[in-house]
Protein backbone atom coordinates (compact mmCIF):
# COMPACT_ATOMS: atom_id res chain seq x y z
CA UNK A 1 0.00 0.00 0.00
CA UNK A 2 2.44 2.45 0.99
CA UNK A 3 5.08 1.27 -2.34
CA UNK A 4 1.86 1.63 -4.02
CA UNK A 5 1.15 5.55 -3.13
CA UNK A 6 4.89 6.23 -2.87
CA UNK A 7 5.06 5.16 -6.63
CA UNK A 8 1.77 7.29 -7.32
CA UNK A 9 3.32 10.20 -6.04
CA UNK A 10 6.51 9.90 -7.45
CA UNK A 11 4.46 9.36 -10.90
CA UNK A 12 2.13 12.65 -10.05
CA UNK A 13 5.75 14.53 -9.90
CA UNK A 14 7.62 13.68 -12.94
CA UNK A 15 3.98 14.04 -14.85
CA UNK A 16 3.93 17.51 -13.72
CA UNK A 17 7.86 18.24 -14.10
CA UNK A 18 6.95 16.61 -17.71
CA UNK A 19 3.74 19.39 -18.34
CA UNK A 20 5.64 21.97 -16.68
CA UNK A 21 8.40 21.65 -19.53
CA UNK A 22 6.02 20.78 -22.29
CA UNK A 23 4.60 24.71 -21.28
CA UNK A 24 7.79 26.17 -21.05
CA UNK A 25 8.74 24.64 -24.45
CA UNK A 26 5.41 25.89 -25.79
CA UNK A 27 5.65 29.02 -24.33
CA UNK A 28 9.17 29.57 -26.06
CA UNK A 29 8.21 28.20 -29.31
CA UNK A 30 4.82 30.18 -28.79
CA UNK A 31 6.71 33.53 -28.86
CA UNK A 32 9.23 32.68 -31.53
CA UNK A 33 6.65 32.06 -33.86
CA UNK A 34 4.85 35.28 -33.09
CA UNK A 35 8.13 37.21 -33.45
CA UNK A 36 9.01 35.33 -37.14
CA UNK A 37 5.66 36.54 -38.45
CA UNK A 38 6.69 39.92 -38.79
CA UNK A 39 9.85 40.64 -41.32
CA UNK A 40 13.10 42.76 -39.77
CA UNK A 41 13.27 46.36 -40.29
CA UNK A 42 16.46 45.91 -41.60
CA UNK A 43 16.79 49.51 -43.58
CA UNK A 44 14.40 51.87 -44.62
CA UNK A 45 13.78 50.09 -47.46
CA UNK A 46 12.69 46.22 -46.53
CA UNK A 47 12.26 44.52 -50.02
CA UNK A 48 11.43 40.57 -48.88
CA UNK A 49 9.45 40.63 -52.08
CA UNK A 50 12.50 41.27 -53.98
CA UNK A 51 9.97 43.30 -56.41
CA UNK A 52 13.01 46.50 -56.53
CA UNK A 53 16.34 46.20 -58.05
CA UNK A 54 19.79 47.34 -56.22
CA UNK A 55 20.11 50.90 -58.33
CA UNK A 56 16.03 51.83 -56.76
CA UNK A 57 16.50 50.63 -53.30
CA UNK A 58 19.81 52.70 -52.99
CA UNK A 59 17.75 55.41 -54.31
CA UNK A 60 14.93 55.23 -52.31
CA UNK A 61 17.33 54.94 -49.20
CA UNK A 62 19.05 58.05 -49.98
CA UNK A 63 16.15 60.13 -50.78
CA UNK A 64 14.19 58.84 -47.67
CA UNK A 65 16.83 59.35 -45.26
CA UNK A 66 17.84 62.98 -46.99
CA UNK A 67 13.99 63.33 -46.45
CA UNK A 68 13.75 62.51 -42.66
CA UNK A 69 17.42 64.32 -41.93
CA UNK A 70 15.30 67.47 -42.96
CA UNK A 71 12.20 66.95 -42.16
CA UNK A 72 11.97 64.21 -38.92
CA UNK A 73 9.32 62.20 -40.86
CA UNK A 74 10.20 58.53 -41.25
CA UNK A 75 8.84 56.75 -44.49
CA UNK A 76 9.54 53.35 -44.40
CA UNK A 77 9.21 51.17 -47.65
CA UNK A 78 8.10 47.14 -47.05
CA UNK A 79 7.63 44.36 -49.45
CA UNK A 80 6.06 41.25 -48.71
CA UNK A 81 5.67 38.22 -50.56
CA UNK A 82 2.09 36.89 -49.05
CA UNK A 83 -0.24 37.60 -46.49
CA UNK A 84 -1.09 33.70 -46.11
CA UNK A 85 -4.52 34.81 -46.46
CA UNK A 86 -4.77 37.70 -43.92
CA UNK A 87 -6.08 41.00 -44.10
CA UNK A 88 -3.87 43.60 -45.46
CA UNK A 89 -4.95 46.77 -42.86
CA UNK A 90 -3.98 44.73 -39.52
CA UNK A 91 -0.74 43.45 -40.67
CA UNK A 92 0.43 46.82 -41.64
CA UNK A 93 -0.61 48.03 -38.27
CA UNK A 94 0.91 45.26 -36.50
CA UNK A 95 4.06 46.00 -38.51
CA UNK A 96 3.74 49.76 -37.90
CA UNK A 97 3.62 49.51 -34.79
CA UNK A 98 6.43 46.60 -33.91
CA UNK A 99 8.75 48.81 -36.13
CA UNK A 100 7.48 51.88 -33.87
CA UNK A 101 7.99 53.96 -37.20
CA UNK A 102 8.07 58.13 -36.43
CA UNK A 103 9.35 59.79 -33.62
CA UNK A 104 8.07 59.38 -29.98
CA UNK A 105 5.29 61.88 -28.89
CA UNK A 106 5.18 63.21 -32.93
CA UNK A 107 4.18 59.50 -34.35
CA UNK A 108 5.30 60.86 -37.55
CA UNK A 109 6.26 57.92 -39.34
CA UNK A 110 4.61 56.50 -42.57
CA UNK A 111 4.63 52.73 -43.78
CA UNK A 112 4.45 51.91 -47.45
CA UNK A 113 3.57 47.85 -47.79
CA UNK A 114 3.42 46.08 -51.18
CA UNK A 115 2.18 42.31 -51.13
CA UNK A 116 2.43 41.23 -54.69
CA UNK A 117 0.94 38.30 -54.12
CA UNK A 118 -1.92 39.19 -52.69
CA UNK A 119 -1.97 42.20 -55.23
CA UNK A 120 -2.54 44.42 -52.51
CA UNK A 121 -0.82 47.53 -51.27
CA UNK A 122 -1.55 49.42 -48.26
CA UNK A 123 0.05 53.41 -47.03
CA UNK A 124 -0.09 52.96 -43.63
CA UNK A 125 0.10 56.76 -42.02
CA UNK A 126 1.15 57.16 -37.86
CA UNK A 127 -1.14 59.29 -35.47
CA UNK A 128 0.58 62.70 -35.84
CA UNK A 129 0.71 62.48 -40.05
CA UNK A 130 -3.19 61.71 -40.37
CA UNK A 131 -4.24 66.12 -40.97
CA UNK A 132 -1.38 66.11 -43.32
CA UNK A 133 -0.72 62.74 -45.40
CA UNK A 134 -4.94 61.92 -44.93
CA UNK A 135 -6.67 58.87 -46.07
CA UNK A 136 -7.81 60.89 -49.63
CA UNK A 137 -4.06 61.73 -50.29
CA UNK A 138 -3.39 58.14 -49.83
CA UNK A 139 -6.16 56.38 -51.21
CA UNK A 140 -5.57 58.77 -54.56
CA UNK A 141 -1.56 57.89 -54.36
CA UNK A 142 -2.59 54.20 -54.47
CA UNK A 143 -4.93 54.56 -57.14
CA UNK A 144 -3.29 57.62 -59.39
CA UNK A 145 0.27 56.70 -59.13
CA UNK A 146 0.64 52.86 -58.12
CA UNK A 147 -2.25 50.61 -59.50
CA UNK A 148 -1.25 52.03 -63.12
CA UNK A 149 2.09 51.28 -62.93
CA UNK A 150 1.71 48.02 -61.47
CA UNK A 151 -0.70 47.02 -63.79
CA UNK A 152 2.14 47.17 -66.22
CA UNK A 153 4.15 45.12 -64.32
CA UNK A 154 7.00 48.25 -62.84
CA UNK A 155 6.73 47.92 -59.38
CA UNK A 156 9.90 49.80 -58.68
CA UNK A 157 8.90 52.97 -60.41
CA UNK A 158 5.22 52.85 -59.50
CA UNK A 159 6.90 52.74 -55.41
CA UNK A 160 9.41 55.49 -56.40
CA UNK A 161 6.84 57.75 -57.48
CA UNK A 162 4.75 57.07 -54.97
CA UNK A 163 7.25 57.83 -52.46
CA UNK A 164 8.01 60.99 -53.97
CA UNK A 165 4.15 61.48 -54.08
CA UNK A 166 3.90 60.92 -50.56
CA UNK A 167 6.79 63.37 -49.82
CA UNK A 168 5.25 66.11 -52.11
CA UNK A 169 2.09 65.81 -49.74
CA UNK A 170 4.03 65.83 -46.52
CA UNK A 171 6.07 69.18 -47.58
CA UNK A 172 3.01 70.37 -49.35
CA UNK A 173 1.78 71.61 -45.67
CA UNK A 174 5.25 73.19 -44.97
CA UNK A 175 4.55 75.71 -41.93
CA UNK A 176 3.41 72.15 -40.07
CA UNK A 177 6.46 70.12 -41.69
CA UNK A 178 9.16 72.62 -40.29
CA UNK A 179 7.27 72.86 -36.92
CA UNK A 180 7.02 69.18 -36.57
CA UNK A 181 10.69 69.15 -37.41
CA UNK A 182 11.82 71.52 -34.86
CA UNK A 183 9.88 69.57 -32.23
CA UNK A 184 12.04 66.56 -32.90
CA UNK A 185 14.99 68.17 -32.83
CA UNK A 186 14.58 70.45 -29.98
CA UNK A 187 13.43 67.06 -27.86
CA UNK A 188 16.53 64.86 -29.49
CA UNK A 189 18.88 68.22 -27.90
CA UNK A 190 16.50 68.64 -24.88
CA UNK A 191 19.00 68.12 -21.86
CA UNK A 192 18.52 64.97 -19.64
CA UNK A 193 17.61 66.56 -16.99
CA UNK A 194 15.55 64.00 -14.99
CA UNK A 195 18.16 61.53 -15.35
CA UNK A 196 20.68 64.07 -14.16
CA UNK A 197 18.42 64.88 -11.11
CA UNK A 198 18.03 60.57 -10.98
CA UNK A 199 21.47 60.33 -10.56
CA UNK A 200 21.54 63.24 -8.44
CA UNK A 201 19.40 61.02 -5.82
CA UNK A 202 21.06 58.50 -6.14
CA UNK A 203 24.45 59.65 -5.54
CA UNK A 204 23.41 61.32 -2.27
CA UNK A 205 22.24 58.04 -1.18
CA UNK A 206 25.07 56.22 -2.12
CA UNK A 207 28.27 58.36 -0.85
CA UNK A 208 26.07 60.43 1.38
CA UNK A 209 27.71 58.72 4.05
CA UNK A 210 31.22 58.86 3.03
CA UNK A 211 30.73 62.75 3.08
CA UNK A 212 29.14 62.69 6.09
CA UNK A 213 32.34 61.05 7.14
CA UNK A 214 34.77 62.90 5.18
CA UNK A 215 32.83 66.93 6.55
CA UNK A 216 31.62 66.32 9.87
CA UNK A 217 35.48 66.21 11.33
CA UNK A 218 36.11 69.86 9.57
CA UNK A 219 32.49 71.25 10.02
CA UNK A 220 31.41 69.26 13.10
CA UNK A 221 31.78 69.41 16.84
CA UNK A 222 34.24 67.01 18.51
CA UNK A 223 32.10 64.71 20.96
CA UNK A 224 34.74 62.18 21.67
CA UNK A 225 37.10 60.09 19.74
CA UNK A 226 36.49 59.84 16.45
CA UNK A 227 33.06 61.14 17.03
CA UNK A 228 31.27 64.50 15.86
CA UNK A 229 28.24 66.41 16.36
CA UNK A 230 26.84 67.87 12.76
CA UNK A 231 23.76 69.35 11.62
CA UNK A 232 22.22 67.57 14.83
CA UNK A 233 23.34 64.33 14.28
CA UNK A 234 25.56 62.14 15.81
CA UNK A 235 28.58 60.99 13.26
CA UNK A 236 30.78 57.93 14.06
CA UNK A 237 34.02 57.70 12.04
CA UNK A 238 35.56 55.07 13.89
CA UNK A 239 36.33 52.10 11.77
CA UNK A 240 33.49 49.38 13.03
CA UNK A 241 35.04 45.85 13.33
CA UNK A 242 32.93 43.67 10.51
CA UNK A 243 33.07 40.63 9.76
CA UNK A 244 34.60 39.79 6.60
CA UNK A 245 32.52 39.41 3.79
CA UNK A 246 32.34 36.14 1.76
CA UNK A 247 34.43 37.30 -1.60
CA UNK A 248 31.37 36.70 -4.14
CA UNK A 249 32.16 36.71 -7.50
CA UNK A 250 31.10 40.55 -8.86
CA UNK A 251 28.23 40.40 -10.42
CA UNK A 252 28.45 41.82 -13.90
CA UNK A 253 25.65 44.07 -15.71
CA UNK A 254 25.99 42.63 -19.21
CA UNK A 255 23.43 44.63 -21.69
CA UNK A 256 21.30 47.58 -21.20
CA UNK A 257 20.97 48.15 -25.36
CA UNK A 258 22.27 51.08 -26.40
CA UNK A 259 21.91 53.96 -29.92
CA UNK A 260 23.21 51.98 -32.50
CA UNK A 261 25.16 54.77 -34.13
CA UNK A 262 25.94 54.64 -37.92
CA UNK A 263 24.52 52.86 -40.62
CA UNK A 264 21.80 51.33 -38.45
CA UNK A 265 18.14 52.44 -38.96
CA UNK A 266 15.90 51.90 -36.62
CA UNK A 267 12.19 53.59 -35.52
CA UNK A 268 11.52 56.58 -33.25
CA UNK A 269 8.72 55.06 -31.07
CA UNK A 270 6.20 56.05 -33.34
CA UNK A 271 2.72 54.63 -33.35
CA UNK A 272 -0.59 54.53 -35.64
CA UNK A 273 -4.10 54.32 -35.27
CA UNK A 274 -4.82 52.86 -38.90
CA UNK A 275 -4.79 55.93 -41.08
CA UNK A 276 -4.14 55.87 -44.23
CA UNK A 277 -5.76 53.75 -47.04
CA UNK A 278 -5.43 50.41 -49.00
CA UNK A 279 -5.98 49.36 -52.61
CA UNK A 280 -5.52 46.26 -55.15
CA UNK A 281 -4.31 45.93 -58.46
CA UNK B 1 5.70 74.53 21.51
CA UNK B 2 7.75 71.57 22.43
CA UNK B 3 4.08 69.87 21.36
CA UNK B 4 4.43 71.28 18.01
CA UNK B 5 7.55 70.28 17.00
CA UNK B 6 6.86 66.80 17.85
CA UNK B 7 3.72 67.27 15.42
CA UNK B 8 5.82 68.65 12.96
CA UNK B 9 8.52 65.81 13.04
CA UNK B 10 6.13 63.02 13.46
CA UNK B 11 4.22 64.72 10.00
CA UNK B 12 7.55 64.67 8.28
CA UNK B 13 8.04 60.76 9.61
CA UNK B 14 4.74 59.85 7.96
CA UNK B 15 6.10 61.90 4.83
CA UNK B 16 9.12 60.20 4.75
CA UNK B 17 7.09 56.48 5.51
CA UNK B 18 4.93 57.54 2.72
CA UNK B 19 7.30 58.21 0.31
CA UNK B 20 9.61 55.08 1.07
CA UNK B 21 6.53 53.02 1.06
CA UNK B 22 4.92 54.15 -2.33
CA UNK B 23 7.51 52.76 -4.51
CA UNK B 24 7.05 49.48 -2.89
CA UNK B 25 3.84 49.63 -2.97
CA UNK B 26 3.91 50.57 -6.58
CA UNK B 27 6.30 47.37 -6.73
CA UNK B 28 3.23 45.38 -5.14
CA UNK B 29 1.42 46.20 -8.03
CA UNK B 30 -0.55 48.63 -6.23
CA UNK B 31 -0.95 50.64 -8.95
CA UNK B 32 -1.71 48.07 -12.14
CA UNK B 33 -5.46 47.99 -11.52
CA UNK B 34 -6.20 52.22 -11.57
CA UNK B 35 -3.44 52.27 -13.96
CA UNK B 36 -5.19 49.39 -16.42
CA UNK B 37 -8.38 50.59 -15.81
CA UNK B 38 -7.77 53.90 -16.88
CA UNK B 39 -5.81 52.76 -19.90
CA UNK B 40 -8.74 50.31 -20.93
CA UNK B 41 -11.19 53.08 -20.38
CA UNK B 42 -8.98 55.52 -22.85
CA UNK B 43 -8.94 52.62 -25.64
CA UNK B 44 -12.96 52.91 -25.15
CA UNK B 45 -13.13 56.54 -26.02
CA UNK B 46 -11.26 56.45 -28.43
CA UNK B 47 -13.68 53.45 -30.04
CA UNK B 48 -16.79 55.94 -29.00
CA UNK B 49 -15.00 58.84 -31.26
CA UNK B 50 -14.16 56.61 -34.60
CA UNK B 51 -17.45 55.76 -34.44
CA UNK B 52 -18.96 59.00 -33.66
CA UNK B 53 -16.73 60.26 -36.75
CA UNK B 54 -18.10 57.74 -38.55
CA UNK B 55 -21.63 59.41 -37.95
CA UNK B 56 -20.43 62.54 -38.92
CA UNK B 57 -19.34 61.31 -42.55
CA UNK B 58 -22.65 59.33 -43.08
CA UNK B 59 -25.30 62.10 -43.90
CA UNK B 60 -22.91 63.23 -46.58
CA UNK B 61 -22.13 60.08 -48.51
CA UNK B 62 -25.82 59.43 -48.26
CA UNK B 63 -26.35 63.10 -49.92
CA UNK B 64 -23.79 61.88 -52.84
CA UNK B 65 -25.04 58.53 -53.73
CA UNK B 66 -28.89 60.09 -53.88
CA UNK B 67 -27.31 62.06 -56.36
CA UNK B 68 -26.60 59.68 -58.61
CA UNK B 69 -28.85 56.50 -57.66
CA UNK B 70 -32.00 58.17 -55.92
CA UNK B 71 -34.11 55.64 -56.54
CA UNK B 72 -32.40 52.58 -54.25
CA UNK B 73 -34.53 54.22 -51.78
CA UNK B 74 -34.50 51.26 -49.64
CA UNK B 75 -30.48 50.94 -48.86
CA UNK B 76 -30.45 54.58 -48.48
CA UNK B 77 -33.27 54.70 -45.84
CA UNK B 78 -31.68 51.69 -44.20
CA UNK B 79 -28.50 53.67 -43.63
CA UNK B 80 -30.47 56.66 -42.31
CA UNK B 81 -32.19 54.62 -40.13
CA UNK B 82 -29.12 52.99 -38.59
CA UNK B 83 -27.78 55.76 -38.20
CA UNK B 84 -30.09 57.29 -36.54
CA UNK B 85 -30.57 54.34 -34.19
CA UNK B 86 -27.36 54.34 -33.46
CA UNK B 87 -26.28 58.21 -32.75
CA UNK B 88 -30.06 58.07 -30.23
CA UNK B 89 -27.86 55.79 -27.70
CA UNK B 90 -26.31 57.89 -24.71
CA UNK B 91 -22.43 56.81 -25.02
CA UNK B 92 -20.33 57.51 -22.33
CA UNK B 93 -17.95 55.77 -19.72
CA UNK B 94 -20.97 54.34 -18.11
CA UNK B 95 -22.14 52.22 -21.15
CA UNK B 96 -19.29 50.02 -19.96
CA UNK B 97 -20.68 50.02 -16.35
CA UNK B 98 -24.51 48.47 -17.72
CA UNK B 99 -23.54 44.92 -19.85
CA UNK B 100 -27.23 45.31 -21.44
CA UNK B 101 -26.49 48.95 -22.66
CA UNK B 102 -22.99 48.00 -23.49
CA UNK B 103 -24.72 45.27 -25.99
CA UNK B 104 -27.39 47.43 -27.50
CA UNK B 105 -24.73 49.91 -28.36
CA UNK B 106 -22.54 47.34 -30.16
CA UNK B 107 -25.57 46.05 -32.12
CA UNK B 108 -26.94 49.00 -33.15
CA UNK B 109 -23.09 49.87 -34.57
CA UNK B 110 -22.86 46.75 -36.22
CA UNK B 111 -25.98 47.30 -38.14
CA UNK B 112 -25.07 50.27 -39.21
CA UNK B 113 -21.94 48.67 -40.56
CA UNK B 114 -24.14 46.10 -42.30
CA UNK B 115 -26.30 49.55 -44.00
CA UNK B 116 -23.23 51.35 -45.19
CA UNK B 117 -21.42 47.92 -46.67
CA UNK B 118 -25.08 47.16 -48.83
CA UNK B 119 -24.88 51.20 -49.74
CA UNK B 120 -20.98 50.70 -50.72
CA UNK B 121 -21.70 47.76 -52.97
CA UNK B 122 -24.67 49.41 -54.71
CA UNK B 123 -22.27 51.90 -55.71
CA UNK B 124 -20.14 49.48 -57.69
CA UNK B 125 -23.18 49.62 -60.18
CA UNK B 126 -23.50 53.44 -61.18
CA UNK B 127 -20.22 54.35 -63.21
CA UNK B 128 -20.91 57.98 -62.63
CA UNK B 129 -20.97 57.54 -58.72
CA UNK B 130 -17.97 55.63 -58.29
CA UNK B 131 -16.18 58.22 -61.05
CA UNK B 132 -17.21 61.31 -58.34
CA UNK B 133 -14.59 63.28 -56.49
CA UNK B 134 -16.96 63.40 -53.94
CA UNK B 135 -17.77 59.77 -53.81
CA UNK B 136 -13.98 58.97 -53.96
CA UNK B 137 -13.22 61.04 -51.17
CA UNK B 138 -16.14 60.07 -49.20
CA UNK B 139 -15.33 56.44 -49.37
CA UNK B 140 -12.09 56.93 -48.44
CA UNK B 141 -12.57 58.65 -45.44
CA UNK B 142 -15.45 55.70 -44.69
CA UNK B 143 -13.09 52.96 -45.34
CA UNK B 144 -10.38 54.86 -43.02
CA UNK B 145 -12.81 55.20 -40.42
CA UNK B 146 -13.75 51.53 -40.68
CA UNK B 147 -9.76 50.64 -40.08
CA UNK B 148 -9.57 52.79 -37.43
CA UNK B 149 -12.63 51.63 -35.55
CA UNK B 150 -11.00 48.09 -36.36
CA UNK B 151 -7.77 49.29 -34.81
CA UNK B 152 -9.66 50.95 -31.51
CA UNK B 153 -11.80 47.86 -30.89
CA UNK B 154 -8.61 45.65 -31.20
CA UNK B 155 -6.81 48.09 -29.05
CA UNK B 156 -9.26 48.21 -26.63
CA UNK B 157 -9.98 44.76 -26.14
CA UNK B 158 -6.10 44.32 -25.35
CA UNK B 159 -6.34 47.20 -22.87
CA UNK B 160 -9.75 45.24 -21.15
CA UNK B 161 -7.57 41.98 -21.52
CA UNK B 162 -4.84 43.53 -19.53
CA UNK B 163 -6.44 45.00 -17.00
CA UNK B 164 -9.59 41.92 -16.63
CA UNK B 165 -6.13 39.19 -15.91
CA UNK B 166 -4.77 41.87 -13.95
CA UNK B 167 -7.81 41.49 -11.32
CA UNK B 168 -7.75 37.68 -11.25
CA UNK B 169 -3.99 37.17 -11.26
CA UNK B 170 -1.41 37.65 -8.17
CA UNK B 171 -0.41 40.20 -6.67
CA UNK B 172 -2.47 42.42 -8.07
CA UNK B 173 -5.34 40.30 -7.35
CA UNK B 174 -5.04 41.04 -3.57
CA UNK B 175 -5.27 44.85 -3.97
CA UNK B 176 -8.38 44.31 -5.91
CA UNK B 177 -9.78 41.89 -3.26
CA UNK B 178 -8.30 44.44 0.10
CA UNK B 179 -8.48 48.03 -1.51
CA UNK B 180 -10.28 48.28 -4.76
CA UNK B 181 -13.18 46.22 -4.16
CA UNK B 182 -15.47 48.10 -6.54
CA UNK B 183 -13.18 47.25 -9.87
CA UNK B 184 -15.46 45.24 -12.03
CA UNK B 185 -14.26 43.28 -15.32
CA UNK B 186 -15.08 45.28 -17.94
CA UNK B 187 -17.24 43.86 -21.37
CA UNK B 188 -15.64 43.16 -24.25
CA UNK B 189 -16.05 42.55 -27.94
CA UNK B 190 -16.65 39.24 -29.18
CA UNK B 191 -15.28 38.05 -32.62
CA UNK B 192 -18.51 36.49 -33.98
CA UNK B 193 -20.06 40.53 -33.72
CA UNK B 194 -17.27 41.58 -35.54
CA UNK B 195 -18.48 38.58 -38.88
CA UNK B 196 -21.86 40.14 -38.29
CA UNK B 197 -21.09 43.21 -39.62
CA UNK B 198 -19.67 41.35 -43.41
CA UNK B 199 -21.66 42.39 -46.04
CA UNK B 200 -24.04 39.75 -48.21
CA UNK B 201 -23.48 39.68 -51.50
CA UNK B 202 -26.28 38.60 -54.01
CA UNK B 203 -25.38 37.46 -57.24
CA UNK B 204 -28.33 35.47 -58.31
CA UNK B 205 -30.62 38.13 -58.28
CA UNK B 206 -29.14 40.98 -59.87
CA UNK B 207 -31.25 44.33 -59.29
Amino acid sequence: MLTVSTQLSMGWKQYLRLLTLALAVLCVTGIAGFAQDLPALTGRVVDNAGLLDAATETRLTARLQAFEQRASDQIVVATIPSLDGGAIEPFANRLFRSWELGHTGEDNGVLLLVVPDDRKMRIEVGYGLEGTLTDLHSKLIIENTMVPAFRRGAFAEGIEKAVDDIIMVLEGNGAELEARAKRVAEEQSEPVWPLVLFIAVWATLFFGGMGLALLAPIFGRKIGPGRYQWLGMEIDTNPKPQRRRGAGSRGGFAGGGGWSSGGGFSGGGGSSGGGGASGSW
Amino acid sequence: MIQAMSMRASVMRAILMLMLAMPLLSACGFNTIPTREEQAKAAWSEVLNQYQRRADLIPNLVETVKGYAAHEREVLEGVVEARAKATQIQVDASLLENPEAFKTFMESQSQLSGALSRLLAIAENYPDLKASQNFLALQAQLEGTENRIAVARRDYIEAVRLYNTSLKTLPSMLWAKFWFTDAEPLPTFTIAEENQSAPTVDFGSGG
